[in-house]
């Protein structure tokens, strides 16, 4: 463990002195912004507009976040041989591979955290300068707790798509990591549909694929309640549960292939 | 025990993609390393010397044979507790500084915070990079680099220090502060197994040395054991020698070959039987003045040349299959 720790605060302390990362945050916070202003121009509507896009802001930049950094993690040090002197101390490849990944969760939860205080700080400032009549109207309150649900799946799924990303990054480039990372978790929007191919598709073999690929793609689907939260739906403690321990499976296979393939590499 | 051993140490890599075929980079090594001593590691480039180092240090696994460090196998953990290793070319993350890198690495030995800055505050001044400690490591010059990889190796005191191209990138000045680091690691016990292609160093540094190509081991020994290094001839160096007394240095002796050095000098090159004593006596007795004597020896670089071009021909992809 001691060993992880010191791997992964290495890979935040690079995250924080990162240029781009800074730069993400930054755009993240500023599209916040943006929110409320486009909310000024839609009368009644404007708080729901806000919530929208204040959590997919925090969705799209944390993915964005984990992919781009995810497929470098392991890909840079091979490919500039840090990884030669690392590895030649007393290192398991499976804790240099554990301690990069908690080093990007690290970095993300701070990115979240960071996302949410501002998204919450805007929807403080938007209650504060409406009439109470009309926030009488909205459908949920400007502060509703209840959105936090949907940040904390969508740090789950943050978290899984890092791991997919660190996976690919062990074996492949940086180039086909994202693409492969990016496409799984497109596709992984779209998982509650295969699931019901069987109403539109004719074919049982196609039927049979739609099926399989449902139950091998990650459902990322699953971690989006954002629609839920913005009308001030709540997101029941079961599906909370049972979505994240699917999130915390998948990501424990997904790390367990990346350590055997780091295991077993050459570095030439 | 020995610091270091290997027995047939053999690696293959593939080649190509669509129709793969396996290349020979180590074939076949076996060599031991006895515990204090520089072992000099030569070889042209893509002799093998680093994927040897490599399959050392478990970067890369053996395609069959066996290696051992202090007497336990390589890809034991306890082993890499006791060994430093300088990278070829080395590179170190640029957003951290000398210092900060020495403290992340010394944390993964498991290292105090008192402990970690006394070593890396003692080794950074040992390798003369003091005063840029506080400096990202993106703005150091390659044998800035070169001197920090050489602290980071040190780091835990290892008992073996693997180094790929020690002197790589350093100035005159650096190579000799270097040299000097090692002959003080050596005087404290640690085995220093050491890969280059500068000769001299290996002539000024090594107990032994082990000369690779095309992937396999062509000689190994004591640089003075090794009977190409045995002296052929020697080479007499005199001032004030006239023509005559040179006319009557041959009739008392062989003389392979006579060069004027300019400012009364000259040199003669000698065989080794007859001893050059009475030649040296009949010069003197002519009013000429004694330089230097000195045993011809090949020189490491000769001997390299030649033993490179014996080396056996057969392609590696053939070796293979």
């Amino acid at each position: 463990m001691r060993v992880i720790g010191r791997v992964a605060i290495n890979v935040f302390r690079e995250s924080v002195r990162d240029k781009v990362l800074y730069n993400l945050v930054v755009f993240a916070v500023l599209l916040i912004a943006t929110s409320y202003l486009i909310g000024q121009l839609t009368a009644g509507q404007d708080i729901k507009v806000i919530k929208d896009l204040g959590l997919a802001a925090i969705s799209i930049f944390g993915v964005a976040i984990a992919v781009f950094i995810g497929i470098g993690l392991v890909w840079k040090e091979v490919d500039k041989r840090s990884i030669y002197s690392i590895l030649a101390k007393p290192v398991r490849r499976s804790e240099f591979v554990l301690g990069k990944y908690c080093g990007l969760v690290l970095t993300l939860f701070v990115n979240v955290v960071v996302m949410t205080l501002a998204f919450y700080a805007v929807l403080a400032y938007m209650n504060w300068k409406t009439d109470p009549m009309i926030r009488a109207a909205w459908p949920a309150p400007a502060l509703d707790i209840r959105m936090l649900s949907a940040i904390a799946l969508i740090f789950v799924e943050l978290a899984l798509v890092t791991g997919i990303a660190l996976f690919f990054s062990t074996f492949s480039s940086p180039f086909l990591s994202a693409m492969l990372t990016l496409g799984l978790w497109v596709s992984g929007q779209f998982s509650g549909d295969l699931r019901n191919f069987d109403q539109v598709l004719q074919s049982p073999v196609a039927v049979w694929m739609a099926k399989g690929l449902y139950y091998i793609l990650p459902a990322f689907s699953a971690f989006d309640v954002k629609a839920q939260v913005v009308y001030g739906l709540p997101v029941g403690a079961r599906y909370m549960a049972l979505t994240s321990a699917y999130g915390v499976a998948y990501l424990a296979l997904t790390l367990l292939a990346a350590v055997m393939v780091f295991s077993r590499r050459d570095f030439k | 025990m020995d610091a270091i051993s290997t027995n047939g140490l053999t690696k293959h890599y593939t080649l190509g993609f669509w129709r793969p075929r396996p290349y020979v980079a180590l074939d076949s090594l076996t060599l031991q390393v006895g515990q204090g001593e520089v072992f000099g590691f030569l070889g042209p480039n893509g002799a093998g010397k680093t994927t040897t180092l490599k399959l050392l240090l478990q970067l890369t696994f053996p395609t069959s044979g066996h290696a051992e460090i202090l007497g336990r196998p390589v890809g034991d953990l306890s082993v890499r507790r006791r060994i430093g290793y300088l990278p070829e070319q080395p590179y170190f993350y640029d957003y951290l500084t000398a210092e900060e890198l020495l403290d992340y690495f010394g944390g993964l030995f498991g290292l105090g915070a008192t402990e970690r800055k006394k070593r890396a505050d003692a080794l950074l001044e040992e390798v003369g990079i003091g005063g840029e400690r506080r400096m990202p490591l993106g703005k150091f010059s390659k044998g800035m680099l070169q001197r920090v990889g050489i602290a980071q190796a040190l780091l835990n005191e290892p008992e073996v220090l693997f180094f790929d191209e020690p002197m790589s990138g350093l100035d005159p000045l650096g190579r000799r502060e270097i040299r000097q680091l090692i002959l003080r690691l050596r005087d404290r016990g640690c085995t220093v197994f050491f890969s280059s292609h500068v000769l001299s160093d290996a002539e000024a540094l090594c107990n032994r040395v082990a000369i690779m190509a095309r992937g396999r081991l062509v000689t190994s020994g004591a640089l003075s054991e090794l009977q190409h290094f045995q002296a052929r001839g020697w080479e007499l160096i005199m001032a004030g020698v006239s023509e005559s007394a040179l006319e009557r240095a041959r009739t008392v002796g062989d003389v392979v070959k006579v060069t004027r050095l300019g400012q009364d000098r000259v040199s003669l090159e000698l065989p080794l039987a007859p001893s050059p004593d009475r030649m040296l006596a009949e010069l003197c007795a002519h009013g000429a003045q004694l330089i230097s004597l000195t045993p011809v020896r090949e020189s490491l670089e000769e001997f390299f040349v030649r033993e490179v071009a014996a080396a056996p021909g057969a392609s590696r992809l053939d070796r293979a299959s």
